[in-house]
């Protein structure tokens, strides 16, 4: 790690560092991993360059380790992204994001006439396109693209 | 299919397909049975569907079971703010089977996934619509014999027509050549052509409706909808282009049938009614078999 990034975003002793998301993506990877309600401590850094992505955000959470099923669907929104895993300081794994076969309770359905979007049920999606996203709504049989596609809260 | 939910046609392989159809044809021969004698079905229409309703309850009753149910939402406890869910835990209660429509996509899945009872799908907006998928699937294999390596014209609304995009995913197990015919704002979405593509099926799209019909096994026609369109000059220009008149028939080969799902505005003549090859509205006498051998497999009474 080069030293503009320690001065903007600090080291952690243990935990997880999510990297390589894009920019935009910040706040809806925080949405989905919930990170609003967790008591750890959490710094993130955005608007930072990268070669690949443009501008990149990354987020650091102090002492959680997230399980595969929890932390794969960042994916839909940050499907670079790169996890390092923190102990002591030192990296002790790394990882990368995999979108997941359906997608449950995490996404909008696009189609306005869907029922979800009317009574209280939870959504539900088949991903029918991993390179580029795209969910097909197990209620209405829509598809959801990456453009049009939006976190629940 | 006993105590399964009808809900999308893309949940039944073709061999299921087939199974109904084959019930469908004992139903014509002898369509007044009293298997469903005892049974209570449950009719519900949040939103009005004259046709539909009657083929379903002209069903029921000639297979001498009970209805219960509403013609439309404002008579019901929905008009009230009653979730969907409510409803249906509710009337699965009174019921052994639920013919529900609704006009919100993906209702009746919801519904299945609630409900003690198996579900019928009988229109869920512009999504499914099952039961007139077999019924069109029994129209043309009886009138062709086969459903095999058929040349199939559809001829409208091709875009927002839920009825096509049904038939469409059904035919496509049977070899069939597919033919659109529709002006350029009502073309088949591109989804429907990747699907055929990734299949190896052929399909051609015409602007036009012409004598290119000489070939059809079937012509399909749609209403095509004057909402669909932004700007109402387009609409009555469309409206008048993509009307089949008698004289377009002369030179059809002789097999050839004209389905429709009715209801027609303007867009096959009345004149065309007497035309032998003119088979709307036995098609809708088809329906009511159909239904019959749907109630009857998921009853499990056949
Ligand atoms: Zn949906």
């Amino acid at each position: 790690m080069n030293e503009s990034k320690k001065l903007s975003v600090s080291a952690i002793k243990e935990g997880t560092v999510i990297d390589h998301i894009p920019a935009a993506s910040l706040f809806k990877v925080l949405t989905i991993l919930d990170l609003e309600s967790l008591k750890s401590q959490i710094t993130f850094g955005t608007n930072l360059y990268s070669k690949n992505l443009g501008l990149k955000a990354i987020i650091k959470v102090s002492n959680k380790f997230f399980k595969d099923n929890e932390i794969n669907k960042i994916a839909l929104v940050a499907p670079e992204a790169k996890l390092n895993i923190i102990t002591d300081y030192e990296v002790v794994e790394k990882k990368i994001v995999q979108i997941p076969e359906n997608v449950v309770g995490i996404v909008k359905c696009v189609n306005p006439k869907c029922i979800t979007n009317h009574d209280e049920i939870v959504t539900r999606f088949t991903v029918i396109n991993k390179s580029d996203v795209a969910l097909k709504c197990h209620y209405c049989e829509k598809i959801t693209d990456q453009a049009q596609m939006k976190i629940l809260k | 299919m006993k105590n399964r939910s009808l809900i999308s046609i893309n949940d039944y392989s073709k061999e299921e397909y087939i199974k109904i159809l084959d019930l469908a044809a004992e139903f014509e021969k002898n369509p007044d049975q009293d298997i469903l004698k005892g049974k209570v079905i449950a009719t519900l229409f949040f939103e009005p569907s004259t046709r539909t309703r009657l083929s379903f309850e002209s069903a029921i009753n000639r297979l001498g079971g009970r209805i219960i149910g509403f013609t439309d939402a404002t008579s019901s406890s929905v008009s009230k703010g009653e979730s969907l869910n409510d409803t249906i835990r509710t009337v699965a209660n009174y019921s052994d089977l639920i013919v529900m429509r609704h006009p919100l996509e993906g209702s009746a899945r919801h519904a299945s996934e609630v409900s003690s009872v198996p579900i019928i799908n009988a229109g869920d907006g512009a999504n499914q619509h099952p039961t007139q998928t077999l019924l069109d699937l029994y129209s043309i294999r009886k009138t062709q014999g086969t459903l095999d390596n058929l040349n199939l014209f559809l001829v409208g609304d091709l875009k927002y027509g839920r009825t096509v995009h049904s038939l469409l995913m059904a035919m496509s197990h049977f070899n069939t050549t597919f033919n659109f015919i529709s002006p350029v704002e009502l073309q088949m979405p591109n989804e429907y052509k990747i699907y055929l593509d990734n299949l190896g099926l052929k399909y051609y799209e015409h602007l036009d409706f012409t004598d290119i019909i000489s070939r059809a096994d079937i012509v399909y026609m749609t209403r095509v909808q004057k909402e669909r369109f932004s700007d109402p000059i387009e609409y009555e220009k469309t409206k008048n282009t993509y009307v089949l008149k008698n004289t377009m028939l002369q030179n059809t080969k002789p097999n050839m049938k004209i389905l429709h799902p009715l209801p027609r505005v303007n867009e096959i003549s009345v004149d065309v009614d007497e035309n032998e090859k003119a088979y709307y509205f036995t098609q809708a006498l088809n329906g009511v078999y159909t239904r019959q051998a749907i109630l009857a497999s998921i009853l499990g009474l056949q």
